[in-house]
């Protein structure tokens, strides 16, 4: 493993900003890695330290093939980390909406062109990525449909689920995308979590990663085992939104088999302690995405369920 | 007459509203100034509230619809952020929203619903708090045949016509011109302040175009003459080259020559002087810095790139 500094910018009062990456193998730039690129994505460093751990241990068991190169950058962002802001310390921009980066432009910029210089030259990117609504997802492969994407190769992953989007305006300006717009084959990965830590989640995304690692002959070895992933489009998602806005009380975990009209949620008054609201599953199918505040606004999607592939609407 | 554009409750206790205050004299075309998008821009508080005293004070010289929307951002004024509370976005990449799942996406359907049809809108801001910019209406190139003749009555010093960019299609304006309904962006001033006589100075530029629109017969005081880079001039971006703090010696508005210092970058710690910055070309300062902290990359100002002064 080599260690070095992909960009390196002084700070008037704080310590340099440093972005650190770690190769392994050589040759081919076959596969690259990266966690946090914003201040709150713990969990997504947290998934690198556990690849980290794993990469050093496979490389000095010898299984890495011989030519073959894999980048890991665990944070693009630890100035915001170390404060726990989300985007960049002073004039708040997002450093994941600043792709493919400009050199000489303003700091995030300069940070996205020093980071993707070197990351767009990989043939596959997996980025652990976040979202910006309070709540947890099922783990997931996710992919944008930008004519490059290939979702049969997602399958490699052996998460059990792969989620096409459309791309908005503003996805246009993310690693992923650029990444895809590049020629290298992007994959957003989402382990469930956020600003918090889950082992669980941690360990099933460096499964993944390894397993796919496996399977395009950059280690050698026996792939782990994984049912078939079902492929489904992120607007086939059945949305249970808020009329109401209150304490949000959940009555279902996720990946939970729910039935049509099962209640999912309830929203309560904080003030008077009334049921506002019950939210109800409009179909048979499992729970992918649950809300996790205390509170909830109104309009807002507190469940969304994925329907059992033989039900039609 | 005071209209909620949107109501819905907030989780304690509390009902979040946008409202526009809608002065109306007959038929006629409507205008609607709207403003507050970023909760830390506030020149346009000024502009609702100038216009408001003219229109109550001389109610028959209006033909039409003044539709003045003064907080489209409640939550984010009221606490002095730039973004929406709560969500930690950005509401001008959120348009034209829809009606699904976030509610900062149902609020901004709703917004775009209300402006639709009108035959002005104006979006203003105040850059941010970070630069001053001199009064400017800015137009994305897609927009420019619709826009450029409007922005030329809004006795604005300068109307930039950039290139478009698809981050910008999530912008309220870009939702707008891109429906028919006409909707130019203001910038000018500086985030966290009000400066009287850019307020004063846009007020009469939205009584001209609501002249040139039929809609006011009232006395409009002397026009300026914008500079208008149609999209062809070039603009150079000056960018911190070191981490410190920044001293401006030009005004935004300067005139400044090849190789002229605008401001310096200093430290405080050891007490020297880090960096001049220096226009690359000659031209017109339209940007300048003004918070003074500054990491590498920030932007320190931007220059319009012209031969000789022509304002």
């Amino acid at each position: 493993m080599k260690e070095s500094i992909l960009f390196r910018m002084s700070h008037i009062y704080r310590d340099d900003f440093r972005v650190r990456a770690f190769t392994f193998g050589q040759g081919e730039k076959a596969l690259c890695i990266v966690g946090s690129v914003r201040g709150n994505e713990y969990q997504q460093l947290y998934i690198c330290c556990r690849i980290l751990r794993r990469l050093k241990r496979l490389e000095a068991e010898g299984r890495f093939a011989e030519d073959r190169q894999v980048l890991v950058i665990p944070s693009a962002n630890p100035a915001s980390m170390n404060i726990g802001k989300r985007f960049w310390p002073i004039d708040n921009t997002d450093v994941n909406r600043m792709f493919p980066g400009y050199a000489l432009g303003e700091t995030t910029q300069q940070i996205a062109a020093a980071v993707f210089e070197v990351v767009n030259k990989y043939r596959v990117g997996v980025q652990f990525t976040s979202f910006y609504t309070p709540g947890e997802f099922q783990p997931h492969v996710q992919m944008m449909r930008t004519g490059y994407e290939n979702p049969e190769k997602a399958r490699d992953f052996g998460l059990p689920y792969i989620v096409m989007r459309e791309p908005r305006p503003y996805d246009t300006t993310t690693l992923n995308y650029n990444w895809q717009i590049w020629e290298t084959d992007a994959y957003s990965v989402y382990s469930g979590t956020t600003t918090r830590v889950s082992e669980e989640g941690a360990e099933l995304a460096a499964d993944a990663v390894e397993r796919f690692m496996v399977l395009n002959g950059i280690l050698k070895g026996t792939p782990s085992r994984a049912a078939p992933s079902r492929i489904f489009r992120y607007d086939d998602l059945l949305k249970v939104c808020t009329t109401q806005a209150g304490f949000f009380r959940d009555l279902v975990k996720n990946d939970e088999r729910v039935s049509a009209g099962q209640a999912l949620a309830e929203i309560i008054d904080p003030c008077a302690g009334d049921v506002l609201e019950t939210l109800r599953s409009p179909a048979d199918g499992v729970v992918f995405f649950r809300y996790n505040d205390p509170l909830i606004y109104a309009h807002t999607a507190a469940c969304k369920i994925l329907r059992d592939p033989q039900q039609r609407f | 007459m005071v209209e909620d554009i949107v109501s819905i409750r907030l989780p304690v206790d509390e009902t979040f509203r946008i409202r526009k205050n809608v002065i109306r004299n007959g038929a006629g075309k409507r205008l609607c100034v709207v403003t507050g998008i970023h909760g830390d821009e506030l020149e346009g508080q000024y502009v609702c509230f100038l216009l408001n005293c003219i229109l109550n004070q001389n109610p028959e010289l209006l033909h039409g619809s003044v539709e003045i929307y003064p907080a489209v951002n409640p939550l984010g004024i009221g606490s002095i952020e730039r973004g929406i509370p709560g969500f930690d976005i950005d509401m001008n990449r959120t348009f034209p929203g829809s009606d699904a799942d976030v509610m900062t996406e149902s609020i901004a359907h709703a917004l775009v619903d209300d402006l639709a049809g009108a035959d002005a809108v104006f979006d203003i801001h105040a850059s941010n708090i970070f630069l001053t910019e001199i009064p400017q209406v800015r137009i994305n190139e897609l927009h420019r045949d619709t826009l450029v003749p409007l922005a030329r009555q809004a006795n604005m010093d300068l109307v930039w016509v950039h290139a478009n960019s698809t981050v910008l299609e999530s912008t309220l304006a870009y939702s707008l011109n891109s429906i028919g309904t006409p909707c130019l962006v203001v910038e000018m001033g500086v985030g966290m302040r009000l400066t009287g006589e850019y307020g004063e100075q846009l007020t009469n530029g939205i009584l001209n175009v609501m002249k040139q629109l039929g809609m006011w017969d009232g006395e409009i005081a002397s026009v300026k003459t914008p500079i208008v880079s149609d999209g062809q001039d070039e603009v150079i971006f000056l960018n911190a080259q070191s981490s410190g703090m920044f001293m401006k010696t030009k005004r935004h508005g300067s005139w400044v020559g090849k190789g002229e210092t605008v401001g310096y970058v200093f430290d405080p710690f050891e007490g020297k002087v880090v960096e001049y910055v220096t226009a690359a070309k000659s031209g017109l300062l339209f940007t300048i810095r003004e918070y003074p902290l500054v990491d590498k990359g920030s932007l320190m100002g931007r220059i319009l790139v012209r031969g000789t002064e022509e304002a």
